[in-house]
């Protein structure tokens, strides 16, 4: 059996730990995966995360990556990193870099337990702060000079990918070195308040291919949380396990204790249980209805099953495996069938027929109640080559 | 040889587990973090693992493969999955106590 069909089968313990720490933020993203802004009155206490945590060091996770909502923004965000860096489970927490000044900077440098994944969509404060908001590529950079100045090398800068941002490759991975940080692209998912903006958001077919490309000949120098396997039938895989990870190598614990598949998957329908149950988080890991579903060979939920589905005659299924569950899910797409990001266009004509009142709404909008979050309808391309065009997790090539 | 950082790797010196790797077992093997690389490895099978394992109580790798049983046919696949975890620091040389045997 192959290394990727044992992780299909799922492990003992996540490699890949989401967990959302609180709701609350500072910053309204347009596409943000948890629809944050206002805290939780039901989120976990102080005692509870550290429940959650020893049970994390006994399954013997090497890591969690911490995020939000803005996870500095709980009170006792530090707290918890030591307690979780002095079990011997590491911390990489996502953040704005609203509460980075050089004090926390000095205190992250000095342990190596503890990374940063510094969040940027864009290059420029006018690419950036179009889906961020105003000021926040100005609160990015003072973090990372903080960051560089307290000789923190090698922190995560995390751009995820958007229509406006493709052109801004080179210019990223410049900003990532002249910071001696590490570039890190995802994919932006129609997920949380992103259900809203993805359609505006999301690349186009000539953009995937211009990421494609351009991750192809960066190797393992850019990571990529392992989340543009769809785009495999482009030419090969991109470095990572290429596969869906869903309850099989990663989840979600969210700023309630809901255990969720992924990240990108927070609906009823992806929720494995509570971290607040009899048995904890171990339990729901190793014993839930859904995950065990996820982990059944060619499961109906994460990939095509082999005796249907509309991706089932394509040649290119070995390489993306129906791409993303969430992204699907989330556009009203059956999970058997092609992702919306389909690199032939299946998707495009999947979603044309779509109906979009049948289309899953998120769980639920934690947004702040100032009134609707904008979302810029046909902003012009930040470049003129824009519309001509890969958590956490940089998988080393395996032994043997 | 022992100096050169490339795929070279001495079966013949004393290695052991990096002190900031962490060795988790998986049906398949093991998962292997290094906290000060973050990097992720993998140990394809329980043979490896027992190998990885032993290497601080041995006094060279070769003599840590075969205790695990490893033969002479499978020495070399080893040698190189062990090299791949010296080039990623998941494992490090050891002084030797006592002379080496080459």
């Amino acid at each position: 059996m192959s290394l990727v069909e044992q992780f299909e089968r799922g492990l003992g313990a996540p490699i890949c730990l989401t967990w959302e720490l609180t709701y609350a933020c500072n910053l309204a993203c347009v596409h943000c995966l948890s629809s944050s802004g206002r805290r939780d009155p039901r989120e976990l206490s102080t005692a509870e995360c550290r429940e959650v945590i020893d049970t994390l060091h006994l399954m013997q996770v090497f890591y969690v990556n911490i995020g939000g909502g803005e996870p500095t923004l709980r009170p006792d965000f530090w707290e918890l990193v030591d307690y979780a860096t002095e079990h011997q489970v590491g911390v990489k927490f996502s953040t704005n870099g609203i509460k980075i000044d050089a004090e926390a900077a000095r205190r992250l440098a000095a342990s190596d337990y503890v990374d940063v994944q510094l969040s940027l969509d864009g290059a420029t404060a006018e690419v950036n702060d179009e889906v961020r908001g105003a000021g926040s590529y100005a609160t990015a950079v003072r973090a990372m000079d903080h960051l560089r100045a307290a000789g923190f090398a090698g922190f995560k800068l995390s751009v995820v990918m958007t229509r406006h941002n493709i052109g801004q490759l080179d210019e990223l991975k410049a900003l990532a070195d002249g910071y001696g940080a590490q570039l890190r692209l995802t994919r932006l998912r129609p997920s949380g308040r992103g259900a809203d903006s993805w359609p505006e958001l999301h690349p186009t077919a000539a953009q995937q291919r211009q990421l494609y490309d351009w991750l192809s000949s960066r190797g393992e120098q850019v990571l990529t949380g392992d989340s543009f396997f769809h785009l495999a039938p482009y030419g090969g895989p991109l470095p990572g396990l290429n596969l869906c990870g869903a309850g099989r190598v990663v989840c979600l614990i969210d700023p309630v204790g809901d255990v969720y598949a992924c990240p990108f998957a927070i609906h009823e329908e992806f929720r494995a249980g509570n971290v607040r149950q009899p048995g904890g988080f171990a339990k729901v890991w190793r014993e839930s209805a859904l995950f065990t579903e996820l982990r059944r060979p060619a499961s109906a939920k994460g990939e095509v099953e082999a005796g249907g589905g509309a991706c089932r005659s394509c040649g290119f299924f070995d390489s993306c495996r129906g791409g993303c569950m969430a992204a699907k899910f989330f556009t009203g797409l059956p999970l058997d069938g092609p992702d919306p990001e389909c690199v032939r266009g299946f998707g495009e004509q999947a979603l044309q027929a779509a109906d979009p009142a049948a289309v899953p709404r998120p769980a639920a909008d934690h947004s702040h109640r100032r009134g609707p979050v904008p979302v810029t309808i046909g902003r012009p391309p930040a470049r003129a080559c824009d519309e001509n065009p890969l958590a956490g997790l940089a998988v080393p090539a395996g032994l043997g | 040889m022992s100096t050169d950082p490339g795929p070279g790797f001495d079966l013949d010196h004393a290695w052991c587990v990096d002190d900031r790797v962490a060795v988790r077992p998986e049906p398949f093997g093991a998962l292997l973090y290094h906290f000060g690389t973050r990097r992720l490895s993998f140990l394809k099978n329980a043979t490896v693992l027992a190998v990885v394992r032993s290497l601080a109580d041995h006094p060279t790798a070769r003599s840590a493969c075969a205790a695990a049983g490893v033969g002479a046919a499978a020495l070399p696949a080893y040698e190189r999955a062990l090299a791949t975890l010296a080039e990623s620091r998941m494992i490090r040389e050891r002084p030797v106590p006592e002379t080496a045997a080459s």
